[in-house]
């Protein structure tokens, strides 16, 4: 609740904290970190739920996002129409399952999702190429990236489809000892 | 015969329109609720995984009775409709003025049902809501059928509400789309709100509106004192500064350095508020008797800063020693038991700490992910979990682009290189040789300390002695600390482990390096008490006879056997040695001087090798920040473990000087603030992946085994060791815990001393209290860590299993999958690769009738998350949910919500 205008109202606050990880004062944070990133377009009164999204392009100027090789990938995920646009339902959404409290199995769903480049469910080869390429910023040879890859789909790959399901996915991750440290965006 | 009661609740419903609707949502549960009983093996068998049919089975059943009702049409429609439909209704309700009070009534219900006999307002609206409400009563009790009816829907509906609660509590664990969050809690929410009033019955409606109100108000309270409690962290954006330009791993430490001062916040406001402050407010003033007198000796120099800053002179009888302490019973006009408290307080500093640590290793393990065997799947963890989504800053980037790169080529290079074994019986002895080398270096500094505290009580019995001779104790334990890690590394060299396995020994060698000097100090000083204890004796004999002698000499002198005497001067009176005081003066000392020294190597290894390394790099014949000297990297492990060693000896000697408590929030508090500069200003990020895994647990852990260790000789103390005769707040008694017996015996009904002296060894009573702690936490404890994991393992291997059986059956219906598919955005905007058929039916023969969806073939793993993502697994199984077309109990049940998730068609939104 500001001082002079009123961006929620308790309802809406009330209502976002039993949907997120967040408390109310992060809540109102991550309002304001959302109107810098496009002062002109997002209202500071959102008592009435505008319906406004702001661009992929403006979202991944955020400094949390800017060094991260799936910036993109994370964006797109988390918003509604998948071409990056955010409303503040999504931009919340992303930080709330990015957050530190945020559980596992959510932070694994979400994970799989930035991934799956082609969003066809499964994780290919194709999509462990983007990856990796994204990771090592093309610094492999295209050899060893094939190398690589074809190693990570022999290591997680149980059905033996020679692509990742979001089971084999999981099962992976879940055993993977920096998975959480490293998938959290504190904001 | 619920048809028929049907009919009679509609008969009476016809009246009003909206009344009517609602009513028959209400009715219509309970039947169905009975019904689905009966249906439910055949159900079963034939039911798949899928809603629908679980859906169309009962419908048909319904038969006529569905065909009779009004909202029959609604029925035949799908579940989706169902909920637009209903979501229609409730708006007409709203619209309408009718409407709206029914639904206020409903909502009011427990409480107006309760007191509408007795009230009676004016109001136009009331009457008609209590005509409404009379109508609904004379319904219940109409005949038997209805109440009993009526005692069924109870059941139900408190099942029902039960689980929208628990689709509340943990809405936000679900992976939908905020919109759909959002419009799902609002529901469950109207729905809890409406129907919670309606439970309870008779005479105990009242008390559970009020249970309601109160649970309500309970759980707002908690938000909001959870708001508060995390508005009062401090220090979250210091921290996130560091943790953008360094990552996750570094930020650990920082994040662990809070947590330390949080906790020893605690053990200050025990110490200062139960023991240190009472004795300066109540207790005598400075002077009044010996112990709290410097002796006249002493006096001339005691003000020198050079004896202060050995914790001599007035530092010495002053409130941060034990010493200083008097053994009156009570204190003061509250009558407040100083000794009492102070065993208390000392003994509590331990049971506290215990309970935290633990606590926090559990609630870590909780979420600490699996710890991974290694070499699974090395290629599949480095490729998805080894960037550090924290990095904000493009420096830290780019290493962290290099050296995952790194790795990569390195794993590479290992994958190719592993059928080749080159020169095993060199490794071999390699690492043997550097193990002896440890060994024998672990073994010289803990000689080198031993032989050093011997010396110091050489040392003490003379006054000629220099600046070095005094504090060599502490500055040798520094350099050991300072020196021996980076030996211990360069030896590490010639093993040639994996850098995660040698940081592992690394920090167990710098671990035992530190336990070893630890302890040779404590035995060291554990000769000095018994010394100690022995001149006690003589001193203890002497101080008599000098006091005799006073007064014999004034009798003789004035005269007059009948004056008594003015009491002795307390400076001039013969002290013990006071061993406690000596203890605690030698463990802040050793606190002090590693502050110091711990600041200086920050000041100097970082700080002046970061200003030469920019300024001299101008004018130097070679790249001073790229080639050797370079900056500085932040040494987690290093500075983890002075901590918790550190935090070792807080405990340890808090109990002979309370106010090292003190010191050591100073110096958390400082070393906060300094580190971060230091940390920002002067360090580079790693070069190296470096993999904390699991870090904070282990970290605990260590703290885990040093309070363990700190408890001993403290225990040992207070259990064995008798207290000096002239100072300390136990002089006097023989030994510390006496005093427990003197309350119990004198602050006690008669009665209960005799109990407790029959019950009781005094001698067990503490070590009972601390091992009672320790057992229960340590139980929570195993569970998590020894058999959880089992159990998790076992299931893994079935779930493998089952996954190997099931390779070629492709069926994909699980609830994660289709929350997944959910989560894609509209399907025409994907380019690629068409949708995946969203119902596809398994064979029902391919599952165990009785398995939940989504469980049957991915064992644990996916049940946990179809547990966690439907709440109540249950709740898609025929009991709880009717398939109904209205009634608010198909609107947004965890179950529904996610039957109407399930790919047909976009989900709401």
């Amino acid at each position: 609740m500001g001082n002079k205008q009123t961006t929620f109202t308790d309802e809406q606050l009330e209502a976002y904290q039993d949907c997120t990880f967040f408390t109310c004062k992060e809540i109102l944070r991550l309002h304001s970190r959302y109107r810098e990133l496009a002062p002109h377009l997002v209202p500071l009164d959102y008592t009435n739920n505008p319906d406004i999204k702001v661009p992929l392009t403006l979202i991944i100027t955020m400094p949390e996002l800017k060094e991260n090789p799936f910036r993109e990938r994370i964006v797109e995920t988390f918003s509604e129409d998948g071409q990056g646009n955010l409303s503040f339902n999504d931009f919340v959404d992303m930080f709330s399952a990015l957050c530190e409290t945020s559980p596992r199995e959510l932070k694994t769903i979400y994970a799989f999702k930035i991934y799956d480049f082609n969003r066809d469910n499964f994780i290919c080869k194709e999509d462990l190429q983007k990856t990796l390429n994204k990771l090592t910023k093309g610094e492999l040879t295209p050899e060893e990236v094939a190398l690589v890859c074809d190693k990570a789909i022999e290591e997680a790959d149980l059905d033996g489809d020679s692509k990742l399901s979001f089971s084999d996915f999981e099962n992976m991750i879940s055993k993977a000892p920096d998975f959480l440290s490293n998938f959290h965006i504190r904001i | 015969r619920p048809a028929a009661k049907r009919g009679g609740a509609k008969g009476r419903g016809r009246g009003a329109d909206e009344d009517e609707d609602d009513e028959d949502e209400e009715e219509d549960e309970a039947p169905r609720g009975r019904r689905k009983k009966k249906p439910t093996k055949k159900r079963r068998d034939a039911s798949d995984d899928e809603d629908d049919s679980e859906d169309e089975t009962p419908k048909k059943k319904r038969g006529g009775a569905a065909n009779k009702k009004k909202g029959g049409k609604a029925q035949d429609s799908d579940e989706e409709d169902s909920d637009v439909g209903k979501g229609k209704k409730r708006k007409k309700g709203g619209g309408k003025k009718g409407g709206k009070e029914e639904e206020d009534s409903k909502g009011k219900k427990g409480g107006a049902k309760g007191k509408d006999k007795g009230k009676d307002k004016d109001d136009d609206k009331d009457m008609k809501k209590k005509k409404k409400k009379k109508k609904d009563e004379s319904s219940h009790s109409d005949d038997e059928e209805e109440e009993s009816l009526s005692e069924g829907e109870m059941a139900r509906l408190k099942e029902e509400v039960e689980e929208k609660k628990k689709l509340i509590a943990n809405i936000r664990n679900k992976p939908w789309r905020m919109k759909r969050r959002l419009m799902h809690l609002k529901e469950a929410q109207t729905f809890v709100d409406k129907f919670e009033g309606a439970l309870g019955k008779g005479k105990g409606r009242k008390w559970y509106a009020y249970k309601v109100m109160m649970t309500k108000k309970w759980i707002k309270f908690q938000r909001d004192f959870e708001n508060f409690r995390t508005a009062c962290i401090p220090w979250e954006s210091r921290i996130k500064e560091v943790e953008s330009h360094f990552g996750s791993s570094v930020a650990s430490y920082f994040i662990f350095l809070r947590w330390m001062y949080g906790m020893n916040l605690v053990l200050f406001g025990f110490t200062f508020g139960l023991v240190v402050i009472p004795e300066v407010l109540m207790g005598l003033p400075y002077g009044s008797v010996p112990r709290k007198t410097v002796p006249r000796a002493e006096q001339p120099t005691a003000q020198d800063y050079s004896v202060l800053m050995d914790f001599q002179g007035y530092c010495k009888y002053s409130v941060m020693f034990y010493g200083y302490y008097n053994d009156q019973r009570t204190i003061g006009l509250l009558k407040f038991r100083l000794p009492l408290s102070y065993l208390m307080v000392g003994i509590g500093t331990f049971g506290y700490s215990l309970m935290v640590v633990i606590r926090t290793m559990a609630k870590n393990a909780d979420v600490g992910g699996g710890d991974g065997d290694e070499g699974e799947f090395t290629f599949s963890w480095k490729m998805f979990t080894s960037w550090d989504y924290l990095i904000g800053n493009a420096e830290t980037a780019d290493n962290k682009y290099a050296s995952i790169t790194t790795s990569f080529k390195e794993s590479i290079v290992d994958e190719q290189e592993n059928q080749k074994d080159e020169n095993i019986h060199l490794r071999r002895f390699l690492r043997v040789l550097a193990n002896f080398l440890i060994i024998c270096s672990l073994g010289g500094s803990g000689y080198l300390i031993y032989f050093v505290v011997k010396r110091s009580q050489e040392f003490a019995t003379r006054d000629d002695l220099s600046w070095y001779e005094k504090n060599e104790v502490e500055i040798i334990m520094s350099l050991l600390g300072l020196l021996c890690p980076p030996l211990f590394e360069t030896i590490a060299e010639l093993e040639d482990y994996h850098p995660r396995i040698a940081l592992k020994w690394q920090l167990g060698r710098i671990f035992a390096l530190f336990l070893g000097n630890l302890y040779t100090f404590l035995f060291a000083l554990f000769d000095e008490v018994n010394t100690k204890l022995e001149q006690e004796q003589a001193i203890k004999n002497s101080s008599i006879w000098a006091m005799k002698e006073y007064y014999a000499n004034y009798s003789r002198l004035v005269n007059d056997s009948e004056a008594t005497p003015p009491p002795m001067d307390p400076a001039d009176v013969i002290r013990g040695p006071c061993w406690e005081t000596a203890v605690g003066i030698e463990f802040v000392k050793l606190t002090v001087s590693d502050i110091q020294v711990t600041y200086l190597t920050i000041l100097i290894g970082d700080f002046a090798r970061a200003v030469i390394v920019r300024f001299l790099n101008y004018c130097w014949c070679w790249d001073l920040e790229a080639g050797f000297p370079s900056y500085g990297e932040f040494d987690i492990s290093g500075n983890v473990l002075g901590l918790v060693f550190n935090q070792g000896m807080i405990w340890m000697g808090a109990f002979y000087a309370p106010g090292l408590v003190g010191i050591n929030v100073l110096r958390l508090l400082s070393s906060m603030y300094y580190q971060c500069w230091a940390v920002m200003a002067t360090n580079v990020p790693h070069e190296r992946v470096f993999k904390a895994s699991k870090s904070n647990n282990f970290y605990m852990g260590l703290l885990l085994l040093i309070l363990f260790l700190s408890l001993l000789p403290v225990v040992y103390t207070i259990m064995t060791l008798p207290p000096s005769f002239d100072c300390g707040p136990f002089s006097g008694k023989a030994k510390m815990f006496d005093v427990i017996m003197e309350t119990i015996d004198l602050d006690l009904p008669a009665f209960m001393g005799t109990i407790f002296s029959y019950a009781a060894n005094p001698g067990l009573i503490i070590p009972a209290v601390l091992l009672m702690v320790w057992f229960s936490y340590s139980i929570i404890f195993i569970y998590l860590f020894i058999f959880w994991p089992t159990i998790s393992i076992a299931f893994c291997v079935q779930a493998r299993d089952e996954e190997k059986n099931r390779r070629n059956n492709t069926d994909s219906t699980n609830q994660v999958m289709k929350d997944l598919e959910d989560l894609l955005p509209n399907r025409s905007l994907i380019p690629l690769a068409p949708p995946p058929e969203p119902e596809k039916i398994p064979e029902p023969q391919a599952k165990p009738t009785k398995t939940k969806p989504g469980s049957a073939g991915k064992g644990v793993n996916l049940e946990k998350d179809v547990a966690l993502a439907s709440t109540n697994p249950n709740t898609r199984g025929p009991v709880s949910r009717p398939p109904g077309p209205r009634g608010p109990g198909s609107m947004a049940g965890p179950g529904g919500g996610q039957g109407r998730g399930r790919g047909r068609g976009p989900p709401l939104r």
